[in-house]
Formats: C-alpha cells, structure tokens, sequence
C-alpha cells in the first residue's frame, strides 16, 4: 500500500521498526501533493523542505535509539488559523496574508515535540467564518469526492487534504461544527474536544467561548492519538482546564455492551436529507446488533441553535476582530489618512464580505439599546440549550445524530444566501454552545459515492466513551477504508 | 416599526461603530442580510426567558492564581517584525495630535 494511504498509527509502528523512513514517508506525502493539490487546493503554505530537513533530523535521533515522541516522523497539516513560528499564518484573509507568527500555538509546540512533522497549512474560510471554504480570500478548496463540490468548512483544506491523502494527520479549529462539518463531508473523523480540553493559546481567536482546535484524521484511533498529544491544561490560556489528559488511545478497547444512547427526535425532522437519515438509522440499527442500548431523547430548544449561535459568535467575532487596526501586524491601507481613516480604509479592504456581514450582526447586536434584546437574549436561550444536554446526558451515556444535513453540496450553491448556509451548522452548533465533545465519522456513501457522517456526542470531559463508541463502529462499518477516487 | 428590520442608515451608524468601510453596494447587500437575519433571530422571542440565567461561559471559571514571577516576554524585534510601519522601536501610526496653532 502507498505510505500517503496508511494511518498515523500503523505508519508510526513501522517507523520504529526501521521499515519505513520519516524521509521517504514525507517524499511520498510530497508525491501525492504534487500529484492532486492542484485539482483540490487544500494548501495555502506547503512547507515540503522544511519537513524534509526535520525528518533527517528525527531519523539521526532514530539512529541514535534516542526515546521519541508519540507522533515522531509523521506529518501533520495545520490549519492556517493557528500560528506556527516563522510559518506564515493567514487565516485565508488578505488581513494576515503577509503574518508570520513570531511564536508557535500551544498545540504547535506539542507537535514539534512529540516529534510531528508540519507539512503545510491548510486553506480554510476567512477567520473560520463559513462552511464551505468558498470565503477564502485566495481560493476555494475542492472535495476529493467530486471536485465540483464544496468540501466544508470552514476546516476544508484539513478534510481535503487528509480525505486525499496529502498528509497524514491534520488539525482543525470547531467554533460551530468547522471540524465535523468537513469531516463528514469530506469522508473522514473530525473531534470537536470539550470546551477547555485542548488550548486556544496561538489560535487565532474567532468566537472565545466556542472555539476549540481538535484532529481531523482517517481513523478513530488516530484522532485519539492526535487528540492524546495536544490536550491538556496550558497556563497561558485561563479558559484550559487542569485535569489530567487520559490515554485515549487505550480507551478505544473497552466494551460497548450496555452502552445507552440516546437519539434526539429533533435532529431526524424536516430539512434532513433522506439519503443521510438512512445512512444514520443503518448506523444505528448496527450498533443495536452488538449491545447498544438506543432510547429517543427530547432536546427541545434545538431549533433556537441557530440563531443563538449567529448572535453569540458573531458578538465575539466583533470584540476580537477589533484588533485588526493595520498597527501590529497585517494589511494595512497606504494613504494620505488620519489614524481613524486608516482603521476605517484599513479594515474595509482588509475583510471579505462574510467576515464584514458577521462583525456587522456581532456589533449590532452588542450596540446601545440591542443588547438587552439580542445578545443578553441568546446567552439565556445558550442556557436553555445547555440544560437540554444535562436532562439527556441524566438518561443517557451518549447521543447520536447526523453530522450534517446534507452530503456535500456544490461549489456557488450557498454562497449568495448567507441563511441557507448558515442551516448547514444546524446539527453542530449545539455542541459548542453547550461545551460538550462531540465527534464526526464516516458512516456511509450516497448513491452519488459521496461520504455521509455520523455525530456522537458526549458529556464534558468523556472524549473516551465517545472514542470507543465511534472506533468500535468504524472497526465494525469498515467505511474508513475507502480512499476518494481522485 | 416598518417592516424593514434595519435601515440603511442604521447599517451605516453599525458600521461607524466598527470602523468599517462600506461600499455603498456593500451597504445595501448588507442592511438586506442583516435584515434577513435579524426575522429569523426573532424566533428567539417565541421563548419566555424572564427568569433564565444568561451563560457566558461553559466551564465554571474558579479563577486561577500565580505566582508574580517576572519571565522573557516576546522581544522587541520579533513584536515590531509584522507591523506595516515603524520607527525607534515603536510602531507607526498617521498623526494623532493635531500641530499646535502659532499663539495669537
């Protein structure tokens, strides 16, 4: 089998065993860039000969039977949201499309020292803002399944990427379902960690109290593997919580047999294509064969996600997309301005239109006299939400869903109608609204061979039980083996 | 009320306040989504949230100490490497303050 098409585990074993080279691993990565970046543009910076030289680097260590890193030799792409130091990170905005980090994400650090390789950063909705990848401001990112369709987003270029088998390992950031979106969409595992399970320092900040960085990899064991090695509590970011990081990876074998999991009336009703229902009940119906016990669960505000979801994320989109003043860093507008006329001139040319429409409804809501009637209003329905996931997680160990509405739609489809592609989130937003953990896995193919995905949620902090549910189903579908036909 | 969610003079007030340039194209695309928008948020009113506490933030803050311990912070090279415009180790900005009028 080619290197590019095996996963981070198997790849590490033979490492280790000196059957396969960190070198040649990262060539044959390379190849397969070479061979299909340019039908799918899930790059904005490859970053091929500085993986290069760090693969010597980790087999000179090798050769020196020095202990290695958990990751040691395998690539990673990153998405360009999080900062790596001396990589430029843009967040496919012409905001930072000259920014190189003089620092490196929390989680860029655990890679390096675990021993990853980063081969380049992905493309990706401007500042996180969309679901499709179509608001980047360079390109849009094709889907490895049929390229006339978007791959989601806004982590496309992640899913892109480890769907096509240019990289081995991603990371993608979740505000709304930016990880599971295009996981399911692109045929692969995505994990959105529970709120403060995994640091926000060196993520560019979207919506502070939503945001998590989380895997987005070919298989459960791998996303465990990934997720095992960047968790944790990290004392420059005060929302990290101080518990000890499990061993996910060995979580993964415990037994599913009596395992209680609820369905939710309200995700399997209008609007849901019938396509991925089937594909979900059959997903359902397999886990029924081995012990799982299913009772419907009621959480009833689910319709209200949505719009609390655009009022709170947006209001934090507002406040922290304020600091793109063309001072520090970034994009700044030349002319003959005072300071307030820069900002102004600055920031209108420096944002795409998504992001403007989003600072726009975030400041709205914030303003003098709207407060009360929007912002203030969401956060309590936010807290309607959230007591809906404690009654159900009272009754049940986990919930399943569908990831998304949809399989993947067309390039152009949903771009002149911002509401309708804000619906594409309906079935992710919840999980961050209320903090939880939630994962997304491949779990059939329409009749178009386009990937479908299912969604287990978990309570805060039981990313194992979730973990071994999902690998136990991936193990027993077999989905995870099919390679996109590109 | 009229039944236009937002004016475009609201959007053009919102967008002062965000120090947003806006085409006049933009302005009207704009006040036309926001106003889409803004119907749909008002399903929110359907629900009775007089006595519901407002959540901020999902993982209850204990608020953390540490100790004041003086540590490298990022040096002043690499701070200024990024900024459009600088000068003597600061970053530059267009005038601020006005030259002072000849007295008289």
């Amino acid at each position: 089998m080619e290197l590019y098409r095996m996963t981070a585990l198997e790849l590490s074993s033979l490492i280790r065993k000196g059957e396969v080279s960190p070198s040649s691993l990262v060539e044959a990565v390379a190849k397969r860039i070479e061979e299909v970046e340019e039908k799918l543009s899930s790059y904005v910076t490859l970053t091929i000969d500085e993986a290069l030289s760090e693969a010597k680097r980790v087999e000179e260590r090798l050769t020196k039977g020095e202990e290695l890193g958990p990751l040691a030799g395998i690539p990673i792409a990153v998405k360009d949201v999080i900062c790596t130091k001396g990589i430029r990170t843009t967040c496919s905005s012409r905001m930072l499309e000259n920014f190189v980090p003089p620092y490196d994400a929390t989680v860029v650090r655990k890679l390096k020292e675990a021993g990853a390789i980063i081969i380049g950063k992905t493309n990706m909705d401007e500042f996180a803002m969309g679901s499709s990848t179509e608001n980047s401001a360079f390109f849009p990112t094709k889907n490895p399944w049929d390229t006339s369709r978007v791959p989601g987003g806004s982590s496309g270029g992640s899913a892109a990427a480890v769907s096509a088998g240019e990289t081995i390992l991603a990371l993608g950031s979740d505000t709304g379902g930016s990880i599971r979106q295009p996981a399911a969409l692109c045929g692969i595992v995505g994990v959105k960690p529970t709120y403060g399970r995994v640091s926000r320092y060196g993520l560019v900040a979207f919506a502070s109290s939503l945001d998590q960085i989380g895997p987005m990899t070919r298989t459960v064991a791998d996303s465990a593997l990934l997720l095992s090695v960047i968790a944790g509590y990290d004392p420059a970011d005060s929302t990290s919580v101080d518990r000890p990081v499990p061993d996910y990876l060995s979580a993964l074998e415990g037994d599913i047999k009596g395992m209680k999991v609820g369905i939710p009336k309200e995700y399997f009703g209008e609007g849901l294509d019938p396509e991925v229902e089937d594909k979900v009940r059959e997903a359902i119906s397999l886990l029924s064969t081995l012990g799982v016990e299913f009772s419907e669960v009621s959480l009833p505000h689910t319709e209200y996600a949505i719009p609390v979801y655009y009022l709170v994320a947006t209001a934090e989109a507002s406040s922290n997309l304020a600091r793109y003043d063309g001072v520090r860093y970034g994009f700044r507008m030349e002319g003959d301005f005072s300071l307030r006329e820069m900002y102004i001139e600055t920031r209108g040319m420096g944002f795409g239109a998504e992001v403007k429409r989003r600072i726009m409804l975030g400041t709205y809501a914030l303003s003098a006299g709207y407060y009360d009637a929007y912002y203030l209003k969401a956060q309590k329905v936010r807290s309607l939400i959230k007591e809906d996931f404690d009654k159900a997680f009272s009754e049940v160990d986990l919930i399943i869903t569908p990831t998304s509405p949809t399989p993947a739609f067309k390039l152009g489809e949903r771009v002149a109608d911002p509401l309708k592609m804000y619906l594409s989130d309906i079935f992710t937003v919840t999980t961050n609204l209320a903090g939880i953990t939630g994962i997304s896995l491949p779990c059939g193919f329409t009749k178009e061979n386009l990937p479908v995905g299912l969604q287990i949620l978990a309570p805060p902090f039981s990313e194992e039980l979730m973990l071994r549910l999902a690998h136990r189903y991936e193990q027993e579908a077999g989905y995870y083996k099919r390679m996109p036909p590109i | 009320m009229s039944d236009k969610r937002i004016t475009e003079e609201e959007v053009a007030y919102v967008a002062r306040l965000a120090h947003l340039k806006l085409s006049s194209e933009e302005e009207k695309k704009i006040t036309k989504d926001l106003g889409d928008i803004l119907s749909f948020i008002d399903k929110l009113n359907e629900l009775d949230t007089e006595k519901v506490t407002p959540i901020f933030q999902v993982v209850p803050g204990e608020g953390r100490f540490r100790e004041d311990e003086v540590v490298p912070s990022l040096p002043r090279e690499d701070g200024l490497a990024n900024a459009p415009e600088r000068g003597n180790g600061f970053f530059k900005v267009p005038k601020v303050i006005p030259e002072r009028k000849e007295e008289g």
